[in-house]
């Protein structure tokens, strides 16, 4: 019972702040908004004994990435007017295609293919039983070469910003150290024999 | 699960791909800019070291459950690879002059065609939904990169972006229909999908769960309606790029349709295979009339492609052996003469000057008539005429169709075929029968002189000895 009010309060402010991360017009406020979204979908998972998962969208999402987030937000001034030119116009079309979408996902998604008597709710834990546990070992046993395939997603990542972003400037003033010490005393100072200028006051 | 160095045996071509990546990458570090020819080099050898690593391996209809299940090991599989090896070395000799003389010559170009290459191996012989997405990331990701890769150029990005977004979103799609098909499962294998979805489940959720994978599968493709990114990525990336996109990741695409469709819910097949049908309709459709408005040589071919995916879902019909047999044979040789007309566009753009009008082929035979010739044999294959080998790849497919019940679908295919020709002819009538307006330049380097050269007579020696390679693909498909 208690589960069950839980699980519509924390639903409830779930879909309201995901509501509110699409409509409100400051977008620092939708922001943390989908900080609060993050906060409660954690919750949910915590509610199906998920709770690594839980734990690391928390950790993950909410401590880095949305940080992340909030920084780019405010550093750049995003000019929404621009973005929201043609709102007015796609919004007929958009509703029509929203509404059907959503009838036919609640037609099927419904309780009648996914009701508790399908699919009965998580089966009591033994004490001592740790999630974080069962996890790691499929990761680092069954799942490890996806694990590391995941590696090389990562890799191409770095490579792809590192090919889009970096520029070599010309021109640019910069030491270069191992130039500064193989610098011999001939290439710097130049010994030129002249004639004394003073032998020729004498005469 | 991985017990001993024996159970990484079936991986050695992706592991020997992986340690060439790795090359490439530390080389690029310390090679400087004159020398850097070698990365070509390197990355040529790792192709071919990897085929013959996957060549080594082949046992026809052979299946070996590798890593636990995450992967396998069969003759499907090895096949794919070697036709995704043997385009992707053509693509690179194509690739080298077209980033020289855009001075986009860098390392992370092999790289990242590499990867995307290491992407499409995984994506052809997972039976994991969580190992066909990562390869399908792996792959997508440097395909976003490639196409940016021109930083300086405008159009290459916003072709970048529109590619990128689409491309998430259809991630995001496939993911989904791939999340519903574990809930009702509770398994991410695919044969152990294929026998829970047989039994018992309600129809409607199997339906939406094959909506969204055939949604992703189709936005891969690039079958109408899911198309839009094609002809901006094939018109914005830079050629390099673009020919490497617009040729290999179909043939990997034909694997993750395998993998997916007969592999993991034979059981909705008359679902699938209608689907199919009306995205082959309207791919073949669209793509071939809207090719005919086309100026831009590198739009029209891309129009050209979305006709070509038509047909190529004639051939998964059903979902037959023999289908995917024809299927992998058309897409060998899609990416045959797609390459080589790439090549053609290569070969004469120069600094400042894309060689992408279809006028500045006018009167190409009077300056250059051999590769008038070679561009000639490539446009003809693509619009199907005998005895070239495009007309027996597209026989084949629109038998397979016949015999899945679907006589209407090949006769409207037939006759698109017969409209598309009038774009690959104007091509040719514009080399063959107009002046030149302009002198043209064709200062290519050897190897692709001679590559192009090979590419083209291919058209001819396949399209008269088909007999072989057909053989091949039905063996593997077994």
């Amino acid at each position: 019972m208690v589960e069950q009010i839980l699980f519509y309060v924390i639903s409830t402010v779930l879909l309201a702040s995901a509501l509110g991360v699409i409509s409100v017009k400051n977008s620092v406020h939708a922001a943390l908004l989908l900080v609060l979204t993050f906060f409660t979908a954690a919750q949910l998972w915590i509610l199906l004994r998920a709770e690594f998962l839980g734990i690391a969208l928390i950790l993950v999402y909410v401590g880095a990435v949305m940080v992340l987030f909030l920084f780019v937000v405010m550093m750049l001034d995003v000019n929404t007017e621009h973005l929201k030119q043609g709102f007015a116009r796609y919004l007929p079309a958009g509703l029509l295609v929203a509404a059907v979408m959503a009838a036919q996902m609640i037609a099927v998604l419904g309780a009648r293919n996914f009701g508790t008597d399908k699919f009965a709710g998580p089966a009591e834990l033994p004490a001592g039983y740790s999630n974080t546990e069962e996890l790691a070992q499929l990761l680092f046993t069954e799942y490890l070469i996806a694990v590391e395939v995941a590696a090389l997603v990562l890799t191409v990542a770095v490579i792809a910003a590192v090919a889009l972003t970096l520029r070599k400037r010309t021109g640019v003033r910069t030491q270069d150290i191992a130039a500064q010490i193989a610098v011999k005393r001939s290439d710097r100072v130049r010994l030129v024999k002249m004639p004394s200028e003073g032998s020729k006051v004498d005469s | 699960m991985i017990e001993s160095f024996a159970d990484l045996a079936p991986i050695l071509p992706e592991l020997i791909l992986l340690a060439f990546i790795i090359l490439v990458m530390l080389t690029d570090l310390y090679v400087d800019e004159r020398r850097r020819g070698i990365l070509h080099g390197i990355s040529i050898v790792g192709l071919v070291l990897t085929g013959v690593a996957c060549i080594r391996g082949f046992e026809a209809g052979q299946s070996t459950e590798i890593l636990g299940g995450l992967m396998v090991r069969d003759s499907i599989g090895d096949l794919l690879k070697v036709f995704i090896l043997m385009i992707t070395a053509i693509v690179l000799t194509y690739a080298k002059h077209s980033l020289r003389t855009h001075k986009l010559f860098v390392g992370e170009f092999y790289l990242l065609v590499l990867f995307a290459v290491l992407g499409m191996f995984l994506l052809v012989s997972s039976t994991n939904f969580i190992m066909l997405y990562l390869g399908l990331e792996l792959l997508a990701l440097s395909g976003y990169a490639l196409v940016a890769l021109d930083r300086d150029s405008p159009i290459a990005s916003e072709a970048a972006m529109k590619y990128f977004v689409v491309g998430a979103i259809a991630s995001g799609l496939l993911l989904y229909g791939m999340s519903i098909l574990y809930g009702i499962s509770g398994s991410l294998q695919i044969d152990e999908i294929a026998t829970a979805v047989a039994y018992g489940q309600s129809k409607a959720v199997l339906a939406f769960a094959l909506t969204f994978v055939i949604v992703g599968l189709a936005f891969k493709f690039g079958a109408v309606p899911f198309h839009m990114w094609i002809p901006d990525v094939y018109h914005g990336a830079p050629t390099a790029s673009t020919v490497f996109i617009a040729t290999a990741p179909k043939i990997a695409a034909i694997g993750m349709a395998y993998r997916l469709l007969p592999g993991a819910l034979p059981s909705l097949s008359a679902d699938w295979t209608e689907i199919l049908a009306l995205l082959a309709l309207l791919s073949l459709l669209l793509g071939n009339f809207a090719a005919i408005a086309q100026t831009n040589l590198k739009r029209m071919l891309a129009y050209s492609t979305i006709s070509h995916v038509g047909f190529l879902f004639l051939a998964l019909l059903g979902g037959t052996a023999d289908g995917y047999a024809a299927a992998t044979f058309y897409a060998l040789t899609y990416a045959l003469m797609t390459a080589g007309a790439f090549g053609v566009i290569i070969a004469l753009s120069r600094q400042g000057f894309a060689a992408d009008q279809i006028d500045d082929y006018k009167g190409l035979n009077q300056r250059h008539p051999w590769l008038a010739f070679i561009m000639l044999l490539l446009m003809a294959s693509l619009a199907g005429i005998p005895p070239l080998v495009g007309f027996f790849s597209k026989l084949l497919v629109l038998q397979n169709a016949v015999l899945a019940g679907y006589l209407w679908l090949a006769v409207v295919a037939a006759v698109c075929a017969v409209i598309g020709a009038f774009y690959y002819l104007r091509v040719i009538k514009v080399m063959y029968f107009d002046a030149p307006t302009r002198e043209i330049e064709y200062s290519a380097p050897g190897d692709l002189k001679f590559v192009l050269g090979l590419n083209g007579l291919a058209q001819i020696a396949l399209g008269l000895g088909w007999g072989p390679l057909v053989a091949l693909c039905l063996l593997a498909w077994r």
